[in-house]
Formats: C-alpha cells, structure tokens, sequence
C-alpha cells in the first residue's frame, strides 16, 4: 500500500550486491554461545569459495596490500 | 516446535511501532526485544531450519540463502525507514529473548555512537565495469588454438607459431591496457565520490559467476551519504557515468548502512588483537575512508 514514488526502494537489488553487504557488513555480535560456531565466521568461510573465488585474482590496483 | 529469536537490527529504545504487517525471514511477525539501552529487532525463526547443523547445510543452499537474504533486507528497510537503525549481519542468533539482551548488554556506548554518525545518513553502492572485450570474449582459461572452433569469431588466422604468439601477445597487451585505462577512470571517479561522502568502503570487486555481470568490475564501493545530498551525489554519479567511455557506472541505493556498521561501532579501529570476529570482518573489503 505504498504510495510514495520510490523505484529504486521498489526494484528488486541484485543478490550478489545484497550479500556484498549482508555476509561482510552490518554489527556482528556474538549470539548465544551454543550457536556461535554458526554465527558469521561459518558464514563468510562456507560462501568464501563461491563470493570471491574469482575476485582474488583481481584484486582492486589501490587496495592496501594483502595481509 | 523449538523456536530461535532471529536478530535483524538495533535500534533506539522506545521508537515508533514496527508495521504490524511486517514478517521475518520465515514468515512469522517481527518484533521487539529492550536490553542493554536498545532495541533489537526480531522474530522467531524455526529450529529446525536455523539451528547450527541445519544452518550450515541451508546456507551452502543458494536459493535458501536468497530467501534469508531478502527476508533479513526487508525487515531492515522496514525499520530503517522509521528512524536510523544499526543492521546487523545476516545470522544472528539467539536461543531466546534472554539471550538477545545478553547479547545487547554491555555495547550501549557502541550502539549510540554509531546512531550517531550514521543517523540521516544512506548507503550508496557504485560498481564500474568494464564493456566486454570484443575480440575474445572467452579469454585466458585454457582457450588452446586448435580445438573446434564452432562459429568463433576467429581473427586473421596466424600463419606460423611465431604469428600465433605476437598476437597472442598483441591481444594481453591491449588488454592491459584497457584494464589499466578502466582502473585509472575507476580510481578519478571514486577520488571524486570520496569528496561527497562521510565516509566510503571499498568492497572486494563481484564474481562474475555470481553476479551475472558482463565485463571486469573494477570499482565495487559503498559511500555514506547525508541523506539530503543524495540528489547531488546520484546527479554527480550520473555525469561521471556518462563521461566514462568504455566503462559502465552502476548506482545501487539507497541502502541501510550495512557496509558502514563496523566504522560507526568504532570495531574497525580496535584493529588489533582483541575480539576475532570483528579483527576479522573488514578482511573482505578494505576501508579507504580517510584517504584521498
């Protein structure tokens, strides 16, 4: 029942520019102890290969250098 | 049924209502958890599905992982929309509501710092992309000159093998060039974003593979902006956009401040040795805020 005007608000976001942010940004804060081996650590590690299998071969030219 | 309290935000205490229509990741209402001197946004969620082993199956599952996904973005928008609100990673889970104000307890001068700094403000995300090579969309993997050659494109047929490499050569060359002209053109209109924004985060450029994209990504950059110059920002966006030949500018926004949270909470200049988690979160994407 929206009815303001707001299409980018509307559009649906690509899913890869949504886990950009939702998998390496917002808090994180340690959730009950028995599920803190599922917290974002395990996140990041099991989509690892699929997120940035291809991007280290790319890496941004003014990054600074890997650790 | 075994329920776990699924944690999507933080917001300040004693806000106006979430809509009553708004549904968490798994279809049931969304509500609100106090603790600490905020409010967590939250909703139950299925054991069975959320639970440590579950999760960690569902979340090599791609389709599922989209839900959650989408599910977790549209409960942030939903709240964010009502006054500024911390999001938080996806997968925060607590057993219970005690256990979500533990977990709250204790960050309070966190939290209101980064309200602070990040209330009025949006999220703004610029990619640029390289156009697609024309000559040899296939490149590089193991393209070996005999095969079949179905139909490619092939260009002047090399007459010997000294041929074969001067061109081979020719062709790495003009790539690099190109992707050294996109990474010059990809660093002036940053520099320039960089000017407009509070603050800015770089993102490990997109996977192809994923994101479907055509062309290199070469800029995957999140910028902080107030939300009264997101105008100027999105028109000035725009203008670099068109300027950039060969490149495509892609604007996405406005989004809650997820790539700023770290920033805002102060864990990224903790740098050092203390807590894991957060030493570990900006590994993915380096924060080039205060340069240029």
């Amino acid at each position: 029942m929206s009815t303001e005007p707001e299409p980018l608000a509307h559009r649906q976001v690509a899913l890869v520019d949504l886990l950009d942010r939702l998998l390496a940004g917002g808090v994180v804060l340690a959730g009950d102890l028995t599920l803190r081996i599922a917290d974002v650590d395990l996140v990041r590690i099991d989509l690892h290969a699929l997120i940035s299998s291809v991007n280290t071969d790319v890496p941004s030219p003014w990054e600074p250098g890997e650790e | 049924m075994t329920t776990l309290r699924y944690v999507y935000a933080v917001v300040r205490p004693g806000g106006p209502p979430l809509p009553g229509e708004l549904r968490g990741v798994s279809g049931a209402p969304v509500g609100t958890v106090d603790g600490g001197g905020v409010t967590a946004v939250v909703s139950p969620v299925p054991a069975e599905e959320w639970d440590e082993e579950p999760l960690r199956a569902n979340l090599e599952n791609l389709d599922w992982l989209e839900r959650a996904a989408r599910g977790h973005q549209q409960v942030v928008d939903a709240v964010a929309a009502l006054g500024v609100a911390l999001p938080l990673r996806l997968a925060t889970l607590c057993r219970d509501e005690e256990g979500v104000r533990r977990m709250l307890d204790g960050d309070a001068q966190r939290f209101e710092r980064a309200f602070g700094i990040l209330e009025g403000r949006d999220e703004w995300g610029v990619k640029i992309f390289t156009e697609p090579d024309p000559a040899g969309g296939s490149g590089g993997g193991g393209a070996e000159a005999g095969g079949t050659g179905t139909g490619g494109p092939a260009p002047s047929r090399p007459a010997s093998g000294r041929d074969y490499l001067r061109q081979r050569q020719a062709h790495r060359r003009s790539r690099e060039d190109s992707s050294r002209r996109a990474d010059t053109w990809a660093r002036r209109v940053h520099d320039e974003l960089v000017t407009l924004a509070e603050h800015t985060r770089l993102h490990q450029p997109q996977n192809a593979r994923l994101s479907g994209a055509a062309g290199e990504n070469v800029l995957n950059a999140a910028y902080l902006v107030p939300r009264d110059q997101a105008g100027p920002f999105a028109a000035r966006v725009g203008e670099l956009a068109r300027d950039t030949a060969g490149l495509r500018v892609e604007l996405t926004g406005p989004w809650a401040p997820y790539s700023f949270t770290a920033f805002a909470t102060g864990a990224e200049e903790g740098g050092g040795t203390g807590s894991g988690s957060a030493g570990a979160a900006p590994a993915a994407g380096a924060s080039a805020g205060e340069r240029a």
